[in-house]
């Protein structure tokens, strides 16, 4: 079915790139803000979809990729001094060498264990992020200064505070790391994964060595969310331990699970509709986590496969 | 000539119980070798070793002249010997089509060239009748397509030495003539380790059968010395099928 | 104060950790035992323990110790009847499928954390102890009352492991435990006995929140390190056995107790956490526990 036609996937995907560059130009001043927020952390959610919706592996722990690429970028501008394209490269970096480490260990455990091993090394992580309050911020967490945050490419620089360039900038990391994904889903690395998630040992006896792969998906994902922490930091200014609490490990998940594990577009589908959820709801009550434990439970109970994941099954058999 | 495969005083206990009990076996390149027994004989642990799905407890395997008995099974795929399942093992949400990919892709040394993955699986999708289901969920085919398509599976994977694990076991009798036709073409081009607990269908392939029981080999031999044990009608022969 | 009487005080704040503890973790050991369901919402019924203890000893007047009776008597029935609710409602229809169970869980703890917000309030209000007895040491006055949480613990501790191993229902729990198929072909009723379990799981849960309240006080966020903890002893306890879990709480409780003395509390749970996801991923049948089935 992959190699079917590879055509209308692409003309998709492209078809909502070029949908959210438009809304840039018509969207009110709110929603403009707040979608570029959505981008980004619906690059969090592809980088988690990555490795729960096509290798099926549930990590309780991400926050900790995301949250390494927010600190190693927000604290080299902070501490070091570094420019916006250095720090996140330098994000980029801690998450991909934490995800190589965490996957080392964790990928020793399978199913619930799994769960919880990772959930605890991101609570270890969050509590050493509150230990070196004298570097991080502790609780408080940071700002990173305005006059920071410049994008110098050649002889432009461009104001990452300047909404426009805020909005194209949180869509050029999206844009890139939602192709990154298509590409990878539709290649033959995309199928060993889905194989794994289907049937380990089989897929040990054709062949591959599955610890291999499941580690350069854990690596792979852990540096998309990591991405897009930095981004965070860098675009929005800010870093703080709260993003590396449990509440960012299981928020991606929600997301995910709502749009559509295993679907490409399923993460911002999400990450779209829990916001403005949240959003909306938040106009009659402070109550949001409430919604959030409704939403997990409703969507296990009545719709494990999402949005997304629902369309595919009943109308659109080609859906990536 | 020398063996293709040689296992050396190969064991395997689970608990108290020895399941291959010291077993030496030499296959030669290109034979058709069925392994027959009874229920519980060790037929099944003893080819769970040969594929490296589980490991002996004392013993060595060698293929093709050097000592595998360490190396992962997915190690052991890479050097030519496949393994396929006795309870049918597609994967059973992807296509017929990803279903073989899978193999085919990691065979070649261009895995990148879409074109040269689809030349092969559709190769070995035509090679066993598969072609025209080629985009359906594995789990919607027939069960005999499945036990098909895992034969597709093993041969996409270019064996030296393929395993088939009771193949036509629920196959309508239509179906078994098919396979038995597939089996001889596979035997051109690889050796075949065959678990079988139908006798016509052993008869017709072997060229030689080794019988198990109680972990053990308790002959060896062409179909006609087989048939003419007596030892191996009193163990297996004469209680199943007499 | 010297040194010794230092340690002794950090020993005896440690065992009443660890009393607490042991009953919380073998309500999380024993869900997870008989049916294979990680509960992440238990820390939340520990919560609500403490939450409708407060709530029960305001309403009644008179002597402390009445209202607090009262409280120990009906805010586990209260918790187990919630708990067998959710049961029903959730964890039933999803097969007790281990890994849908956890994301399900997970919305239960947040859907009682914000009740809990918004009917109880974000303060910390005290319960008071129904009796203050002070007991004079050469070095220091002790709670009579601490003492008695660790007696009572011990007790109730005693009694479940009677019932698990002494009456028919244990015997029907640890079949369910073992193999729920085979129990149900020989006429088991294993979905009430998964009921039952989850509802005393929490009950276990609510009574070591209501023995704790009287010197901690209860707050809506209170459930989260009692989750934590009762997973770290959970896990170096080997899951499922009984004796493992006190023996992993009294340990955890007491380094606890005494880490946090000596050292700074964050860096404590830090290398505590770290050491249990090790245990975990190199020695996943406990410290004490045998090889896992």
């Amino acid at each position: 079915m992959k190699d079917a036609s590879p055509a209308k996937p692409y003309a998709l995907h492209l078809g909502v790139i070029a949908l959210l560059f438009a809304l840039s130009f018509v969207l009110p001043e709110y929603h403009h803000g707040l979608l570029a927020r959505i981008m980004v952390l619906a690059v969090f959610a592809m980088g988690y979809n990555l490795l729960f919706g096509y290798v099926g592996l549930l990590s309780l722990g991400h926050a900790m990729f995301f949250s390494a690429g927010l600190y190693g970028a927000g604290l080299a501008v902070i501490h070091l001094g570094w420019s916006v394209s250095a720090a996140f490269a330098a994000g980029l970096a801690c998450g991909a060498l934490l995800a190589l480490v965490i996957a080392l260990l964790a990928l020793r455990t399978s199913g619930v264990a799994f769960m919880i091993v990772t959930m605890m090394f991101a609570q270890v992580f969050y509590l050493v992020i509150l230990y070196l309050a004298a570097w991080t911020g502790g609780d408080q967490g940071m700002v990173v200064p305005q006059s920071m945050r410049v994008l110098v490419l050649g002889s432009t620089s461009l104001d990452l505070t300047n909404p426009t360039v805020r909005y194209m900038s949180a869509l050029a990391l999206f844009s890139i790391v939602l192709l990154i994904s298509l590409a990878i889903v539709r290649s033959g690395y995309g199928r060993v994964l889905v194989a794994i998630r289907e049937n380990e040992e089989r897929t040990k006896m054709l062949g591959y060595d599955t610890f291999s792969n499941k580690l350069a998906a854990v690596i792979v994902s852990g540096t998309i969310c990591a991405g897009s922490g930095a981004a965070y930091a860098l675009l929005f200014g800010y870093v703080g331990s709260s993003f590396a609490s449990v509440q960012y490990s299981i928020l991606p998940l929600l997301w995910v699970l709502l749009g559509g594990a295993a679907t490409t577009l399923g993460p911002l589908i999400g990450t779209l509709f829990m916001y403005y959820v949240i959003d909306v709801a938040s106009g009659y009550t402070s109550a949001y986590l409430l919604i959030v434990g409704i939403a997990l439970i409703l969507l296990v109970l009545f719709f494990p496969k999402g949005i997304l994941g629902s369309i595919r099954q009943r109308w659109l058999g080609w859906l990536p | 000539m020398m063996p293709l495969l040689t296992t050396k005083d190969l064991s395997r206990s689970f608990g108290g119980l020895r399941a291959v009990d010291g077993v030496d076996f030499a296959l030669m390149p290109g034979e058709i070798r069925a392994v027959i027994g009874p229920n519980g004989a060790g037929k099944t642990t003893f080819v769970s070793l040969v594929s490296g799905r589980i490991q002996p407890s004392s013993g060595t395997i060698i293929f093709d002249g050097a000592d595998i008995t360490s190396l992962p099974a997915y190690a052991r795929v890479r050097l030519g010997i496949a393994y396929t399942f006795q309870i049918t093992s597609v994967f059973a949400n992807l296509s017929a089509y990803d279903n073989v990919a899978l193999p085919v892709q990691r065979t070649l040394t261009d895995s990148r060239s879409k074109g040269a993955v689809h030349t092969g699986v559709m190769a070995a999708l035509e090679r066993t009748g598969l072609a025209d289901w080629a985009q359906m969920p594995a789990g919607q085919l027939s069960y005999g397509h499945q036990r098909l398509l895992e034969v597709a599976m093993g041969l996409a994977l270019k064996p030296r030495l393929l395993i088939l694990d009771e193949p036509t076991q629920g196959l309508a009798d239509s179906e078994i003539d098919n396979f038995i036709e597939l089996v001889r073409e596979i035997a051109d081009s690889a050796t075949v380790l065959l678990i079988e607990h139908n006798m016509p269908v052993v008869m017709q392939l072997a060229d030689r059968i080794t019988v198990f029981n109680a972990g053990r080999i308790l002959a060896e031999g062409t179909p006609e010395q087989i048939r003419a044990n007596a030892a191996v009608q009193d163990a297996y022969l004469g209680t199943t099928h007499g | 104060m010297h040194f010794g009487p230092h340690l002794l005080l950090a020993a005896l704040e440690g065992l009443v950790t660890s009393a607490v503890l042991a009953l919380t973790a073998l309500g999380l050991s024993l869900v997870f035992g008989v049916m294979r369901v990680v509960n992440v919402a238990h820390g939340e019924f520990f919560m609500l323990g403490a939450v409708l203890a407060w709530a029960i000893s305001t309403a009644i007047s008179g002597h402390p110790a009445l209202g607090f009776l009262a409280a120990l008597v009906l805010a586990p029935l209260i918790v187990g009847l919630i708990a067998l609710l959710a049961e029903r409602l959730v964890l039933r229809r999803l097969n007790y499928n281990p890994e849908a169970t956890i994301v399900a869980t997970i919305g239960m703890l947040y859907i009682i954390q914000q009740l809990a917000l918004t009917f109880y309030g974000p303060e910390a209000r005290p319960v008071e102890p129904p009796f203050s007895y002070r007991i004079l040491l050469p070095w220091f006055g002790y709670s009579g009352y601490k003492l008695s949480i660790i007696a009572a613990s011990a007790l109730l501790l005693v009694a479940t492991w009677l019932v698990l191993t002494r009456t028919k229902i244990g015997l029907i729990m640890r079949a369910t435990q073992y193999d729920s198929e085979t129990a149900q072909a020989f006429g088991i009723p294993v979905t009430r006995v998964y009921a039952g379990v989850f509802a005393l799981g929490a009950m276990l849960a609510a009574v070591a929140a209501v023995l704790i309240v009287p010197i901690s006080q209860a707050h809506y966020l209170m459930g989260q390190d009692p989750l934590l903890l009762s997973f770290i002893v959970v896990i170096i306890g080997g899951l499922g056995s009984l004796r493992g879990t006190v023996v992993a709480a009294v340990l955890i409780g007491l380094s606890d107790g005494i880490i946090s003395v000596f050292f700074s509390p964050t860096l404590a749970k830090i290398i505590a956490t770290l050491l249990v996801a090790m245990v975990l991923v190199f020695r996943p049948q406990g410290l004490f526990g045998t090889a896992s089935r």
